[in-house]
């Protein structure tokens, strides 16, 4: 059974039709690229699947349970997270705190709770480990390589257990070195079990990471299918119209 | 789909405790890198070099009484102004709420009411300006600056036209006990002096260990990062410029027991000296930083200051010439640190 669904969904802002009967599925442990060029409609699907936006019409579907997402916190409670294309990063904050930001761990009694400072910092430091980054818990972000950074945004989302994370353009404004720091820690996101949706622009990450491509033109998916039949020819083709439907 | 279930080969090259043995600063670097500490030092020269000069007038127990009473009233707005200051905002009214609650409380004791009740109203005169402050920020996302700078002009009106522009000073009968809450002392230290300990302690509390005051850094920091994480961002700075107001307001009522009379020109340039006492207590002015020791011991370096160039023979004229330059210090030694760590 698929874990996230989308049954012909579309979305118009007044005039104009951004999404246009959109179905797109999501098995557990999987990678998907999502594609396409500005203004396809990528950024749409996202914020409707994170209850940013609700659609004009369709049905999403969780594990086989119909939901409605009127705003990001439901979204959050039925597993699924969000790691934004800006990080959400609070760069004065460490980065235990920026993990725990809206969730912190308390103790006490009554009205009095206390942040938890050990325990932030420790399960931080395991999420890190897991992760297999060298971020230290108690750093203030500011000091942060960008792959750092991106890793302190990805360990807010294993708080939970997600079943859907969605990265927006992950590898946009880090360099190449950092890039392949971001790519295994998607995989190490798979392995635990979690289904990514990877919304990127580069063609070689998702290549390098995605079990499945999806294609999204001027608010339809025109594709749909499995890395290893595919080719960043075709993919390329498709994103720009060359290719009509594959 | 338990994580910990799979991962059963040990996690490669980082161990857990590696990472939480690694602390980034010693306890010592962390302490020379903050402005407050650098401000202690500060004071703590200026302390002795006062005693030296001046042995008899600096070092005696009525100076140090003087002193710390002084900048008490300072000190607790300072505090409540950093919890704003932190979110990245500013309160520019609390010399004119100051003046408001002052005359508030007067009109009620004059009526003859409890102090208690007069105190509650003052209270509330100066929650209520908080409230406005805090809802056309927070809410209606109107600049700090222009909405506080508006409610700095209507707080001291009302108290003018509140106080019919007279002096209230006949107390009624709870007068006494009135002028010695805020004029008294306890073990020989001026009640606002303990006031301003107390709550120093309560707010570094809060700032530090509570998810409130983690918040309010949050917010201060980036503030769309707060609110895309869950993050209640205008409840929290609603609350904020309440605070900041509550703790005018109580300056306020103590100031008020201590003058034993209220006028309207009370707390006139106060938001200035609060401000500076903030900011060079290591608070920054764009959000993001501060905390209660630095608002105590900034108020406590600008009265000793104050009081040490009185005591040179300084014409008290030049005082607000030093405030403003500490302001301007602060924050441009602020920006050469910032461009340090970047």
């Amino acid at each position: 059974m698929p874990v996230l669904e989308l049954r012909n969904i579309s979305k118009n802002f007044g005039a104009i039709r951004a999404l246009n009967g959109v179905d797109l599925s999501l098995e557990p442990g999987e990678v998907l690229g999502l594609m396409g060029d500005n203004g396809a409609g990528k950024s749409t699907i996202v914020k409707i699947i994170a209850g940013n936006f609700l659609p004009t019409g369709g049905e999403i579907f969780v594990d086989g349970e119909h939901v409605q997402f009127s705003k990001p916190l439901d979204a959050r409670q039925k597993g699924i997270e969000v790691v934004y294309q800006d990080l959400a990063l609070c760069n004065n904050l460490t980065a235990a705190a920026n993990v725990f930001l809206g969730r912190e761990l308390k103790r006490g009694i009554g009205p009095f709770q206390f942040l938890d400072h050990a325990r932030m910092i420790k399960k931080a430091g395991e999420l890190f480990v897991e992760l297999k980054s060298e971020t230290r818990p108690r750093d203030l972000v500011v000091q942060m390589s960008g792959g750092q950074r991106q890793a302190v945004a990805i360990a807010r989302t294993r708080l939970t257990e997600p079943k859907v994370v969605l990265m927006d353009e992950p590898t946009a404004a880090i360099s190449v070195r950092q890039v392949a720091e971001v790519l295994d820690l998607i995989r190490r996101l798979r392995d635990a079990g979690h289904a990514v949706v990877l919304i990127s622009h580069r063609m070689p990450d998702v290549f390098a990471v995605a079990d499945r491509v999806a294609v999204m033109r001027r608010g339809s998916k025109v594709a749909d299918k499995l890395i290893s039949k595919s080719s960043p020819e075709e993919v390329t083709g498709l994103i720009t119209g060359a290719i009509d439907v594959a | 789909m338990s994580l910990d279930a799979r991962q059963t080969k040990p996690a490669a090259s980082v161990a857990v405790e590696s990472v939480l043995g690694n602390k980034e600063k010693t306890i010592f670097q962390r302490l020379l890198s903050a402005q407050s500490f650098w401000v202690t030092i500060a004071l703590g020269v200026m302390v002795v070099v006062m005693s030296i000069l001046q042995p008899e007038a600096f070092s005696s127990w009525d100076n140090f009484y003087n002193i710390t009473r002084n900048f008490a009233f300072v000190g607790i707005i300072a505090l409540g102004m950093t919890a704003v200051i932190i979110t990245g905002g500013i309160d520019l009214s609390v010399g004119s709420i100051i003046g408001f609650v002052g005359v508030a409380t007067g009109v009620m004791l004059q009526a003859e009411y409890s102090w208690w009740l007069s105190s509650l109203v003052g209270l509330s005169a100066g929650l209520l300006v908080g409230l406005v402050n805090g809802y056309l920020v927070a809410y209606l996302n109107l600049s700090a600056f222009v909405v506080t700078l508006g409610t700095l002009s209507i707080a001291r009106s009302l108290a003018i036209v509140l106080s019919g522009n007279k002096m209230l000073y006949e107390f009624g009968p709870d007068a006494d006990i009135f002028n010695w809450i805020g004029g008294g002392d306890i073990l020989t230290i001026a009640n606002p002096v303990w006031l301003l300990v107390v709550s120093t302690i309560i707010f570094a509390i809060i700032l530090n260990q509570t998810a409130w005051g983690r918040y309010l850094y949050a917010i201060g920091g980036n503030e769309q990062a707060a609110q895309a994480t869950g993050v209640p961002v205008q409840r929290i700075k609603l609350q904020a410029y309440l605070l900041c107001a509550f703790m005018t307001a109580i300056a306020a009522v103590m100031l008020t027991g201590y003058n034993g009379s209220a006028i309207n020109a009370n707390g006139t340039g106060y938001e200035l000296r609060v401000i500076a006492s903030t900011v060079i207590g290591g608070a920054n002015l764009m959000g993001g930083s501060g905390g209660a020791y630095g608002a105590f011991i900034g108020a406590a370096l600008i009265e000793v200051i104050r009081n040490s160039l009185i005591m040179a023979g300084v014409d008290s004229n030049w005082q607000g010439t030093f405030v403003g330059s500490f302001i301007i210090l602060a924050v441009l030694l602020e920006q050469v640190r910032g461009r340090r760590r970047d």
